[in-house]
């Protein structure tokens, strides 16, 4: 197991968002404040690392034809705790974030991880897996939100930078969400592709 | 032995006959023939116009030059095709609209949409619509308040407040029912008769207004040959007719020409649709780009929430060029119709 690897695909070769074009749904419908984004972002990271934790742990108990059924209800569990928790606590985050954070069950990222790593992998290459994931997918979300409510809205987590006539108000429509993604995506393959030929 | 490093040689492939006609060139054209228009903005608004077209252009030039220099790419500014975007773009806004607005427009018309896909004739779609979407889905309000040409020109500096503004002819052409739109049809007619219609002393973008002064423009752009006439033509015939078939208010020929020469149709025509990064490069391509257009253009004002639809039908039309050019890619010369489908697979 080799932790820096793991951060270092989680964060930048292999990243859940920019790399492996996962999550789209939410990344896209929620990244108009960075609020939403820290709240988005911590919620899958706990998710991911706890089921990616779970199904490595009962991963040889689970028949093969239906272990997509058990990652559902793994994750499923562990999404209703964490709606649970955040509208006790957090309410005005789970007002804004809505519906997006039930459907956290039916993130790829979580199910493509629980497929693809947890299922294949002991439990705590599993758990570094789920934070270096979730890290991936919470960073992308905060430079989205970044660019998103600064240039779009004008604020920074709720204070206003930008006087409210300037706001380039297409950014925080879905559009802007697509061009903000789009552009993020072909900056990291830019990146990848040179750091690949600087070797 | 011949010495062929050194020989004084020049081979170079063909064609060995050049035209004197450069991108540049190209350009310039266009740029000249949108000075009649500019010229009856300046008229109609006030010398504003003029400065908010010196401001788009500069903006344009500068965001096109910065970006290549930047990433130590030839530079591509003398080429004037940046020029046109920048008129084009401040030609689609409304005359009052802030100076640094226009200038977000711009860079997005050239950083963005430009030149971040390859620069000049690499772009998908048009740079100078593509800005003003951008513009109005962010500033709906400014982008949608036009000022009163009979009520007083736009001052130079200072703030948009103080203008009086109008409402442009498409939006008495629109309307939540069939009643109101025909009642607000004879209000409009009651306003602006034909004559000024045409000539253009009517509310609206900075650039579009006139419709003497585009088709003076593109006449002259077909004559010097940058143009074909295909696409302007099938674009407006295809307006002209599905208004005149379908009008929702006075007689037909009435609807036809107030649909015609109100909103951005000529200006879209004559200089937008043929584009030559995005449009066909085919006659018959461009014939069913200019069909597709004056569809779009025509649902969009009869059907859309928007009362103008020139400049979406325009982009969504770009994005079928690809599309129409591979349907309508012509056969080899010396091909048998047997032959015909094979070649045409490949």
């Amino acid at each position: 197991m080799n932790f820096g690897k793991q951060l270092k695909e989680g964060l930048l070769t292999q990243n859940p968002v920019l790399v492996q074009v996962l999550g789209m749904c939410s990344t896209m419908a929620i990244t108009t404040s960075m609020a939403n984004g820290i709240g988005m972002g911590i919620s899958v990271l706990i998710i991911l690392t706890a089921s990616n934790v779970v199904i490595s742990a009962i991963r040889k108990v689970v028949p093969d034809k239906i272990r997509i059924a058990m990652f559902i209800v793994v994750i499923a569990g562990f999404v209703t705790c964490v709606d649970l928790l955040l509208q006790a606590f957090v309410p005005a985050i789970a007002a804004s974030l809505g519906v997006f954070i039930p459907l956290i069950v039916v993130n790829c990222i979580i199910l493509g991880r629980a497929e693809s790593f947890s299922y294949k992998n002991g439990v705590v290459a599993s758990f570094v897996d789920g934070i270096c994931q979730g890290l991936g997918y919470t960073v992308v979300l905060l430079v989205m939100c970044f660019i998103r409510e600064l240039l779009g809205a004008g604020t920074l987590a709720g204070f206003r930078i930008i006087p409210e006539q300037f706001p380039i108000g297409v950014l925080t429509l879905p559009v802007g969400g697509f061009l903000v993604l789009g552009f993020l995506i072909a900056a990291m393959q830019w990146a990848l592709s040179k750091s690949k030929e600087g070797k | 032995m011949t010495d062929y490093k050194n020989l004084k040689l020049i081979a170079t492939s063909s064609p060995h006959i050049r035209g004197s006609e450069r991108t540049q060139t190209i350009m310039l054209d266009v740029i000249i023939a949108m000075l009649p228009a500019l010229a009856f903005a300046c008229f109609n608004f006030g010398i504003r116009a003029l400065t908010v077209v010196i401001v788009s252009v500069a903006g344009c030039m500068f965001f096109e030059w910065l970006y290549r220099k930047l990433l130590n790419k030839p530079q591509s500014v003398m080429d004037l095709s940046s020029a046109v975007t920048g008129m084009l773009l401040a030609f689609v806004c409304p005359v009052q609209i802030p100076y640094w607005m226009i200038l977000i427009g711009d860079f997005f018309a050239i950083v963005i949409v430009k030149q971040l896909f390859g620069g000049i004739g690499k772009n998908f779609i048009n740079p100078a619509l593509a800005g003003r979407a951008i513009l109005l889905a962010s500033y709906a309000g400014t982008m949608t308040s036009w000022v009163d040409p009979a009520a007083g020109k736009a001052a130079i500096l200072g703030s948009n407040v103080d203008v009086i503004t109008a409402a442009t002819p498409l939006s008495y052409m629109s309307g939540p029912d069939a009643a109101s739109i025909a009642a607000s049809f004879e209000q409009l007619k009651g306003t602006y008769d034909v004559t000024q219609m045409f000539l253009g002393q009517i509310g609206g973008s900075l650039g579009e207004v006139s419709a003497l002064m585009l088709i003076i423009g593109g006449v002259y752009l077909i004559w010097r040959k940058v143009i074909n006439w295909q696409t302007p033509v099938c674009y407006i015939a295809t307006v002209a007719v599905l208004t005149f078939l379908f009008p929702r208010g006075g007689t037909g020929l009435e609807w036809m020409l107030y649909s015609i020469f109100g909103g951005g149709l000529m200006l879209g025509a004559f200089f937008m649709a043929t584009d030559y990064a995005t449009s066909p490069v085919t006659k018959k391509g461009q014939i069913i780009f200019g069909i597709g257009c004056g569809l779009f253009t025509v649902l969009i004002r009869y059907f859309g929430s928007y009362n103008e639809g020139v400049c979406y039908s325009i982009m969504v039309m770009n994005l079928f060029v690809a599309l129409i050019d591979k349907y309508t890619k012509p056969t080899r010369f010396g091909v048998v119709t047997s032959d015909k489908k094979e070649a045409s697979a490949k």
